[in-house]
């Protein structure tokens, strides 16, 4: 039995839990939240330095060949932070080649990639909240016109992955004719989301791509499920931290009972979850018929449970939680794009009743 | 991560098995006694053959092993599949022994140990009084020394098992004069002596599972004291330290669980089995959460400790967890039983699943227990802010002697 963390998955925490304290501080990602361009490259290149461009990709394309739980403990450290960047789309398009790209398409996408030198990102939703490959509407026939919501710093990227009707998947060059990208206001500003309009654009079906579309929304799944732990996380100390240091009444507000069972709740609704979320990304890997429900109950529950602790931290910090400058919103914020992205808790849910024969 | 045991966990289990296909059930002449003595002479082997009481020294009736988390897992598990039984359960067992293992005189582990462990000997807990529930430390059961004997006055609650009991723990003011927590001591009482008046108490279940015990000029003899005089309160939470053992709680958690879920595809709702309704769809699915985050945080926990290391504020955490879990499993399956709603509680065994529509109106009121027995949920958020989260102590609470 080792239920746990191995050595160096805890050391690949670590070490990235420092890069992202020290290029990121509070200071750093509020100037990002407020500024235009929410794409900082210099942070980005770094997170690629560390290797993180391709964790899971295998070693022959420059990849670091590791595996679901080792990429979803760093989701897990990059939203305690919340490190702005594109760390999910990218690692998403890149699982989508690795496995459902032909050996040419592995050669020509993956390397660069993992080498950064590649922006990837990935093409999902619909409007209509259609998030899942058996709603997707746009056809593929040889070229791509219509549009896709919500992509994550399509701006920013060169490659898009883009799900397709018949629940396929295609690559297309962002740069390439008929392919244009807007800006959507969206709340987490620490991961940019953009309309994508095609109207013509070439494109390249992946040839496994049927296959690979369900496997590629479990690890959304469970990166976005690991990102919302670490954040929801990070809320309860944040939250404990103001009850230390606020004072009112001549104490610190730490010292009321009814607050203290307030952050005894929150942090009884959060620290179970690490091991929902564990067992999906090991179960991705090693367990084929469970990875699937797994990873469902994973984003449900811990996306749901995170977005009620970011409330209640919001209630904690009392009227300065309210308020922008306040980095609660920030973390707010995070786990909304969490909670939203592939679709909400009750779908997700629905699926894992479905799933059980229920 | 790898959620099997190993190779070496697995040949001890190919070795329990062929033990337990051996000595479980009993055969031939031995089959015809009753369960308590069928019990105890299989804990008596499964003791030899060091699989129960590893903890225990072999002066007091125990096995003596080394300790180790996961052959205790094994064990348990084995067991618990054979339905063999498994060492003596109860208030005596979980607390008594492990406080006279680290606090007894060695007369008394002696005198005690052995009959408590092969489960002869059955004790009862007096702690808590009516004016003194949270607030323990407030307790006002007198003990007098006259002569050589204690002479004890009052009247505890709340108190599991003592129409059987032999004896009680039980803490008592014996230096009226000395602050709160130092006037306590943990003396010893003989259950079967005139001035021992039980009452059981009748639950809102209609079930009667704990008493009222009054005290009248109750004797004991002066050395059934366990640490010293006033030493009773420090005495009492040395098997607090001794947290639960966190697989098990979560065991009974999917266990419940796993009755919820045939319950809803047993009863109809809308002409349709229940299951099929959306909203029991999301709400088996969102407690399946709940129910598996503990699941999986009792394996995080047993890993740890495995390795001498801390998981942390998990183990804090795992009464108002399982807690939560059983009550809102209680409050599913409560809508889930149709008009028979209406009807009284039927009998809820601890441990069991609930059986039938009334089974399940049980485990709507009997999870409610579990907010308030062995400290309420509040008195565990306190332990969680304060031990868990670092924030103060609560000011009102007085606890000169209680750290």
């Amino acid at each position: 039995m080792n239920f746990d963390l191995s050595e160096e998955q805890l050391l690949l925490q670590e070490t990235v839990g420092q890069f992202v304290a020290n290029e990121c501080p509070p200071t750093r990602l509020r100037e990002l939240f407020d500024a235009d361009d929410g794409f900082d490259s210099v942070l980005w290149k770094g997170m690629i330095e560390l290797g993180l461009g391709g964790i899971t990709l295998p070693d022959e394309f420059g990849g670091a060949g590791l595996e679901m739980l080792d990429l979803a403990v760093v989701s897990e450290v990059l939203g305690h932070a919340c490190a702005p960047g594109p760390f999910v789309p990218h690692s998403l398009a890149g699982l989508a080649i690795a496995l459902g790209g032909s050996d040419e398409q592995k050669q020509r996408w993956l390397p660069r990639l993992a080498s950064g030198e590649t922006l990837g990102t990935v093409a999902i939703c619909e409007s209509g909240d259609r998030w899942q490959l058996e709603e997707w509407a746009l056809a593929a026939d040889g070229t791509l016109t219509g549009e896709k919501l919500h992509v994550p710093f399509a701006s920013n990227a060169d490659l898009l992955v883009v799900g397709v009707a018949g629940g396929g998947l295609v690559l297309v060059e962002r740069d390439s004719t008929g392919v244009s990208v807007e800006e959507i206001d969206g709340a987490d500003r620490t991961r940019r989301l953009f309309r994508v309009t095609f109207d013509g654009a070439s494109c390249e079906p992946l040839p496994e791509g049927v296959a690979a579309a369900p496997r590629l929304r479990d690890a959304g799944l469970v990166l976005l499920a690991a990102d919302a732990f670490g954040a929801a996380r990070r809320l309860v100390d944040m939250s404990v931290e103001y009850a230390q240091t606020r004072e009112q009444f001549g104490v610190t507000i730490g010292h009321f009972q009814a607050l203290k069972h307030q952050l005894a709740n929150m942090a009884v609704e959060v620290e179970p979850c690490r091991g929902l979320y564990w067992y999906a990304a090991h179960a991705f890997d090693h367990v084929a018929e469970e990875a699937e429900r797994s990873a469902a109950l994973a984003k449900s529950h811990i996306t749901d449970r995170a977005m009620q602790v970011a409330r209640d931290a919001v209630e904690a910090h009392g009227g300065i939680g309210f308020t922008w400058e306040c980095d609660v919103q920030i973390w707010f914020k995070r786990v909304m794009f969490d909670r939203a992205f592939l679709g909400a808790p009750a779908f997700h849910r629905e699926r894992a009743a479905q799933l059980a024969g229920w | 991560m790898d959620l099997s045991y190993g190779d070496e966990y697995e040949a001890l289990r190919g070795e329990l098995r062929q033990f337990l296909t051996r000595s479980w059930p009993l055969q031939g002449e031995e089959a015809k006694l009753g369960f308590p003595e069928q019990a105890a002479l299989f804990r008596k082997r499964a003791t030899e053959a060091g699989y129960l009481n590893r903890s225990i020294p072999k002066r007091y009736g125990g096995s003596e092993q080394p300790a180790d988390v996961l052959t205790a897992q094994v064990i348990r598990e084995e067991f618990g599949r054979a339905k063999a039984p498994g060492e003596a359960r109860g208030i005596g067992t979980m607390m008594l022994v492990p406080t006279l293992l680290e606090r007894g005189e060695e007369w008394q582990k002696e005198k005690w140990i052995p009959g408590s462990i092969s489960g002869e000997i059955t004790w009862c807990q007096g702690y808590s009084e009516p004016g003194s529930g949270s607030d323990l430390a407030s307790l006002k059961t007198r003990g007098e020394l006259v002569g050589d004997e204690w002479v004890i006055n009052g009247q505890k609650i709340w108190t599991s098992g003592a129409q059987r009991a032999d004896f009680m723990f039980c803490l008592t003011r014996t230096e009226p004069d000395a602050p709160k927590h130092a006037g306590i001591s943990y003396l010893l009482i003989d259950m079967k002596q005139p001035g021992v008046d039980v009452r059981p108490l009748k639950q809102m279940t209609g079930g009667a599972t704990f008493n009222e015990v009054f005290l009248n000029d109750v004797r004991a003899p002066a050395d059934w004291i366990v640490g010293k005089r006033g030493e009773g309160w420090i005495v009492s939470r040395t098997t607090l330290k001794h947290e639960r053992n966190s697989i098990g709680a979560a065991t009974q958690t999917s266990v419940i669980f796993t009755a919820l879920v045939r319950l809803a595809q047993r009863v109809e709702k809308n002409g349709a089995p229940a299951i099929r309704d959306p909203v029991v769809r999301q709400r088996l699915a969102t407690l399946e959460g709940y129910v598996r985050a503990h699941q999986y945080s009792g394996y995080y926990q047993l890993t740890r400790d495995s390795k001498g290391e801390s998981a942390g504020l998990i183990p804090l955490m795992n009464k108002l967890i399982g807690t939560t879990i059983s009550q809102e499993a209680g409050k599913i399956g409560y809508d889930l039983v149709g008009e028979d709603a209406l009807l009284a509680a039927g009998e809820r065994t601890l441990g069991l699943m609930p059986k039938g529509n009334q089974g399940w109106v049980a485990q709507f009121m009997s999870s409610l227990g579990g907010s308030i027995a062995g400290g309420t949920a509040n008195i565990q958020r306190n332990i969680i802010a304060e031990r868990g989260l670092g924030l103060p102590r609560d000011a009102a609470a007085d606890r000169s002697a209680g750290k």
